[in-house]
């Protein structure tokens, strides 16, 4: 059985120990980075690359949409059907350094009237929640505290 | 320019939830547009099929399936696959062969039977599919991204919830008048307004449905069309198939992020490039257009569509709603078969069945739906990973 400490997908993430970061890739040759992570082949047009390091993503980013889920989303996603519905939020985020969005859950209690586009969130640690008392680790989106928003991002 | 094929016949089977086979439809409506042509099913010199994922093996060649249940008569048989732009690959398709001088006769049909509900990805562990990976971890659902995109028209253009429930108002009011399409009713404002939310912020009223449904045409070379005795048939004049241009900076169905682009020149959004490809295929612009069929899959993305084709600048699609310009009687009308809002999507017939409704509208038989003079019409929709398609047809 899964534990919580089974990341959703394995090399998406760090750890969750210290510094939380998604894990991309970055081709050698053009220095395009990809998330989620591509590690065989640059995907630039121009770019005949083949070595891509690993590394971390902007830990903060400016929200560029957001919606939630009110009715419960089909297979595969992990949901105990045994317990009623709860609603959760999906943050499109843009990262500035990377000039890229990537999408993810909310952090829980986060609702979309905590939301608007351009403010500033933040990537924290998460657990997706299955049937049978299975979990995985994911990330999660969480507005950044007004006192702490940085002015050069 | 390319050179332009005949549409000689079109057909539907209505849409709906009916619970039977999608090959029933899909033979349905095939009859139909052979009826409408005025030919013989062994007349037909090559059958194209729309492919479905969801109806196992049949569903997946799908031209041998139509093909087989009109009856074997030695045919080529072709089927093709581009998720919500297969119906128009097969269109694509079928015009290279006739152009080509391969054939002079082709019969293209798509066809599904939807389940009810969201549509999910196919079973089994696949961490190496980014649409079985959207919904593993993050739930991401389609009228998710339908949602976010909205939301993020409401930050940048201004635009409404009552813009959103006006486009539902004026596609059921169109649909209303199609006896092809699954829901007939007009639709207030105040309806949409008191439908529950799925994805904030849209209503349940503002997402297309699934539906089972089947649509078909008979092209031919134009030569052929007025031997057979049309001399002034319907004739597609461009059909567009582009992929996106790397890097894509706007978050699209189903991945989870967007390229990277820190240094890269952005291109311009992949959808206007659809119609732009369209446009420069078949030497006209928006303002030569009578009509335009959208893929509406919600209230939002039409908005977003009327500025992906230029008829209105960037950011003012809703503008161009609230003035009556995109309704019946108004200066361009979007959707004047009541679009996916009144049908809902059956993914290989939705693109041919919006160039059905080009071909009733350009022949003057769309009855209480008819667009005056109607002389231009423009498709255009999206299919999951990259596939654009905008079928131009004129007369």
């Amino acid at each position: 059985m899964a534990s919580a400490r089974t990341p959703v997908v394995a090399g998406w993430f760090t750890s969750g120990d210290g510094d939380f970061r998604l894990l991309g890739t970055r081709c050698r040759a053009c220095g395009a980075v990809y998330f989620p992570r591509e590690d065989t082949f640059c995907r630039a047009p121009r770019c005949a690359g083949e070595e891509l390091d690993e590394v971390p993503l902007s830990r903060r980013g400016r929200v560029w949409s957001y919606t939630d889920g009110r009715y419960r989303p089909p297979a595969p996603y992990p949901s105990d059907p045994a317990r009623d519905w709860a609603p959760y939020t999906l943050i499109a985020v843009e990262l500035a350094a990377e000039r890229m969005v990537v999408l993810g859950q909310g952090a829980p209690g986060v609702t979309v009237a905590d939301l608007a586009v351009g403010m500033e969130v933040e990537v924290v640690p998460g657990v997706l929640a299955g049937e049978g008392g299975q979990s995985w680790t994911t990330w999660h989106w969480l507005p950044v505290p007004a006192e702490d928003v940085e002015e050069s991002s | 320019m390319t050179g332009e094929v005949a549409v000689i016949g079109a057909g539907m089977h209505p849409w709906g939830k009916w619970g039977r086979s999608f090959v029933e439809y899909g033979t349905k409506a095939a009859r139909a547009a052979l009826t409408d042509a005025g030919l013989d099913w062994p007349d037909i010199a090559s059958v194209v099929g729309a492919n479905t994922v969801r109806c196992g093996y049949p569903g997946q060649v799908a031209g041998a399936t139509f093909a087989r249940a009109l009856g074997w008569q030695g045919a080529r048989v072709t089927s093709v696959y581009a998720a919500c732009a297969s119906g128009a690959r097969a269109i694509d398709t079928a015009r290279a062969q006739i152009l080509s001088g391969m054939v002079d006769t082709v019969l293209v049909v798509g066809a599904d039977a939807a389940p009810k509900g969201f549509f999910a990805p196919s079973g089994g562990d696949r961490p190496d599919d980014p649409d079985w990976l959207r919904f593993r971890v993050l739930g991401a659902t389609n009228p998710a991204y339908f949602a976010l995109w909205a939301r993020r028209r409401m930050a940048l253009c201004g635009d409404t919830p009552e813009d959103f429930a006006a486009v539902k108002v004026k596609n059921a009011a169109a649909g209303a008048a199609n006896r092809h399409a699954r829901y007939r009713s007009p639709v207030t404002a105040e309806e949409v307004a008191a439908s529950p939310v799925v994805a904030d912020p849209l209503r349940l009223l503002d997402i297309c449905a699934t539906s089972d449904g089947a649509a078909a045409l008979v092209l031919s070379s134009v030569d052929f069309a007025r031997r057979h005795g049309v001399a002034d048939p319907v004739r597609i004049r461009a059909v567009s198939s582009v992929a996106p241009v790397y890097p894509r900076t706007a978050l699209d169905l189903p991945d989870i992020a967007t390229d990277s682009a820190p240094d890269a020149l952005v291109p311009d959004g992949f959808r206007p490039s659809i119609a732009r490809a369209a446009y420069e295929e078949a030497g006209i612009g928006p303002e030569d257009l009578s009509l335009a069929e959208v893929y509406d899959l919600s209230t939002a993305l039409e908005l977003e569509w009327y500025e992906d084709l230029g008829l209105c600048a960037a950011g003012e699609g809703a503008k161009l709603l609230r003035e009556g310009a995109t309704a019946l009687g108004g200066r361009i009308p979007v959707n004047p078969s009541g679009g996916l809002a009144s049908f809902g999507e059956a993914v290989p017939a939705q693109a041919i069945a919006q160039v059905c409704e080009l071909a009733q509208q350009l022949r003057g038989r769309a009855g209480d739906r008819q667009v005056a003079g109607a002389r231009v019409g423009i498709t255009a929709n999206q299919g999951l990973f990259g596939h654009g398609s905008s079928v131009i047809a004129v007369r």
